[in-house]
């Protein structure tokens, strides 16, 4: 049964039935619970934005406040993967991976590998990315692309609340470590969520909307931003196909190659920034893998190459919006 | 609680197959014929069997760089070990991690770590685990002095502390951090003095003395299993050879070695007091180094002789699929 819940209570949804179907499921993270040792509530804030509420009085000694202490507790995590316990840990910020990243890169990421095929790391760290809370610099990044790049490393960027319910499920049996990546700004949006727990494999893209034209590839908040266009220029006679990637690693590349092989051009929407991103590596797999279909040029929209800035004007403008990606596929389409 | 004769043998046996091990590799890879970067443990040989000779198989260790000791004390197969420094197909790895990620997960042994500091999260990890899982377990890391001024090992003391977790934490202060003095790079003056700042015991140990670790290493393992916390042991102690394979140790003091194998060898003080108290005989233990001595010829021969990994190798163990 399908109701409308909204991105954030289909996480806490999914932690809640994979705990109880599994207790060797646990969480830990900065203020998970919230309130540990002080004299207030015990389960004070789940976690900062109330993701995890509840969950310490369902679960209790399950759900563990960690001292801020990103490296010690990833890897403890990560250690606990490999010793018999599914854990997800909350990274709260995917910025503060800067103080931990040699547990997420040069460990879990490795074992397997590096240990001959003798390691399994069944460990989720679930992290908040991306701009639009005026948070500036630190707090605001997507950095998807950087976890991406290292093998070993399972990457996932839901974009609809059914979609991070399934995806999350997937992400705590799947046996090996997963970023899970949230964006901030869709905590809040609703959508229609089956009540009964369900997985969606990684490595299946999602076409959210058919077109002839143009093929725009995006993820995460960007998909909402994608559809906003397109609906903009079906007015224009255009009609665009939408591929919502959903995992970055592993990638769906057979979906983009297909669509782009229909429509014969490519807009990639990505909004973290142009170098390295998930846009140049969309762009260069199907350059390789489907030139001969293209009718025009590639064009990638993404955030410019700056840090994100604090100033509503300047975020505001640094975040793309559905007037780049229309200006991109009037492009692409010779009708600018 | 003394040893046994058997225990004394087995402990005696692990010292020497370290001690052999290491000291064929060093000959071994002056040849050439062993790629990359090789850390040895000559000299240390005491902490490892020390504390190992307290675990089990619910037990885990989290190693280093310098990790062979602690892969032999927590029972590696020495063949595998020694395929795997010279990248074979057999190797315990398949030749995909060489002497600095050896693991054997289902011996407990979490993996030698190229990672300075690394390990000590880990084993905060494994000691989570078996807290919330009830196995009684308990998990070791292993780091030097160099690690232990890193981040992630005080990190690691408060959450160890936090949690109460029946974790171990032992800096092998060999008196380098590659070529710093830890007289230099360690504020205190003892790694161990930090542990009263995490709210646990800090202990101090000669290194060199299999018998004082051994008995330092028991009341922790007891603590840790009673549920009564993590423990900090600091066991001073020194190596043989250099940082890495290679080293000229321009940094170290004339005869500095010579010195430490003629004075404090924890073999030499091993033989000397079990046979002085009669609870092994000058035969018992020249029969295990005979034995010891087989055991890595074999191993360097069979080594030499195994197959390079598989090319299609390359492209798997990476991503489980399904």
């Amino acid at each position: 049964m399908a109701r409308n819940i909204s991105y954030q209570q289909a996480i806490g949804e999914a932690l809640a039935q994979e705990m109880e179907r599994d207790e060797t499921v646990i969480l830990m993270g900065e203020d998970v619970a919230g309130g540990a040792g002080s004299p207030g509530e015990d389960d004070a804030w789940g976690g900062v934005l109330g993701v995890t509420k509840g969950l310490y009085g369902k679960f209790g000694d399950r759900v563990m406040d960690t001292p801020i202490t990103e490296s010690a507790f990833i890897g403890a995590a990560v250690g606990a993967a490999t010793s018999g316990l599914r854990p997800v840990a909350e990274l709260m910020f995917i910025d503060f991976m800067g103080v931990c990243f040699d547990q997420m890169f040069n460990q879990a990421a490795k074992f397997r590998y590096m240990f001959g095929g003798n390691a399994e790391t069944p460990v989720v760290i679930r992290t908040m990315y991306g701009a639009g809370f005026r948070a500036a610099a630190q707090h605001s990044q997507c950095l998807y692309p950087v976890f991406t790049h290292i093998p070993g490393l399972k990457v996932v960027t839901p974009s609809t609340p059914y979609d991070a319910k399934g995806l999350l499920i997937q992400s705590i049996r799947d046996n090996d470590p997963v970023i899970f990546c949230e964006h901030k700004a869709l905590y809040t949006l609703e959508g229609d969520v089956p009540e009964e727990a369900y997985a969606i494999p990684f490595g299946e893209a999602n076409v959210t909307r058919e077109g002839d034209d143009v093929t725009i590839v995006t993820l995460g908040r960007m998909l909402h931003v994608a559809h906003e266009a397109a609906d903009a220029l079906a007015k224009e006679k255009i009609s665009c196909e939408v591929v919502d990637l959903r995992t970055t690693s592993p990638m769906d590349t057979d979906t983009i190659i297909e669509s782009v092989e229909n429509t014969g051009r490519l807009v990639v929407l990505d909004e973290s920034h142009p170098r390295c991103s998930i846009a140049t590596d969309v762009s260069a797999i199907v350059a390789q893998e489907a030139f001969g279909a293209l009718k025009a040029p590639i064009r990638m929209v993404t955030a410019p190459h700056v840090p994100v800035p604090f100033a509503e004007n300047l975020e505001d403008l640094y975040i793309p919006d559905a007037g780049q990606v229309q200006q991109a596929v009037r492009t692409v389409m010779g009708k600018d | 609680m003394p040893l046994s004769k058997d225990e004394l043998l087995k402990a005696y046996r692990m010292m020497k197959t370290i001690r052999e091990f290491e000291e064929r590799l060093h000959v071994e890879f002056a040849t050439g014929e062993i790629p990359g970067f090789v850390h040895l443990y000559a000299g240390e040989e005491a902490s490892a069997t020390g504390f190992c000779m307290h675990l089990d198989d619910r037990d885990k260790i989290a190693s280093n760089h310098r990790g062979h000791g602690h892969s032999i004390g927590k029972g590696c197969d020495v063949d595998a070990m020694m395929a795997e420094i010279y990248g074979r197909g057999n190797g315990l790895c398949g030749g995909k991690g060489g002497s600095m990620h050896i693991a054997d997960l289902s011996k407990g042994m979490m993996g030698a770590n190229g990672i300075v500091g690394g390990g000590s999260p880990l084993a905060c990890g494994a000691a989570l685990a078996a807290k919330q899982l009830g196995t009684g377990g308990v998990a070791i890391s292993f780091f030097g002095d160099g690690a232990s001024n890193q981040g992630t090992s005080m990190e690691s003391l408060n959450l160890a502390s936090v949690w109460n977790l029946p974790c171990i934490f032992v800096v092998e202060n060999n008196g380098y951090a590659e070529a710093t003095s830890s007289k230099y790079s360690v504020a205190c003056d003892d790694a161990a003095d930090r542990a009263s700042a995490f709210n646990m015991p800090g202990v101090v140990v000669d290194g060199h003395d299999f018998f004082a670790v051994y008995e330092a290493a028991g009341e922790a393992v007891k603590r840790a299993r009673e549920g009564k916390g993590p423990t900090l042991i600091e066991c001073k102690l020194n190596r043989y050879y250099g940082h890495f394979e290679g080293d000229a140790q321009t940094y170290r003091g004339k005869d500095e070695v010579k010195n430490l194998r003629a004075t404090i060898d924890c073999l030499d003080r091993f033989r000397a007091k079990v046979t002085s108290a009669d609870l092994l005989s000058e035969a018992e233990l020249d029969v295990i180094d005979g034995e010891v001595a087989a055991l890595i010829d074999g191993s360097v021969e069979k080594a030499k002789a195994a197959p390079m990994p598989a090319p299609a190798e390359l492209l798997t163990d990476v991503y489980i699929s399904y």
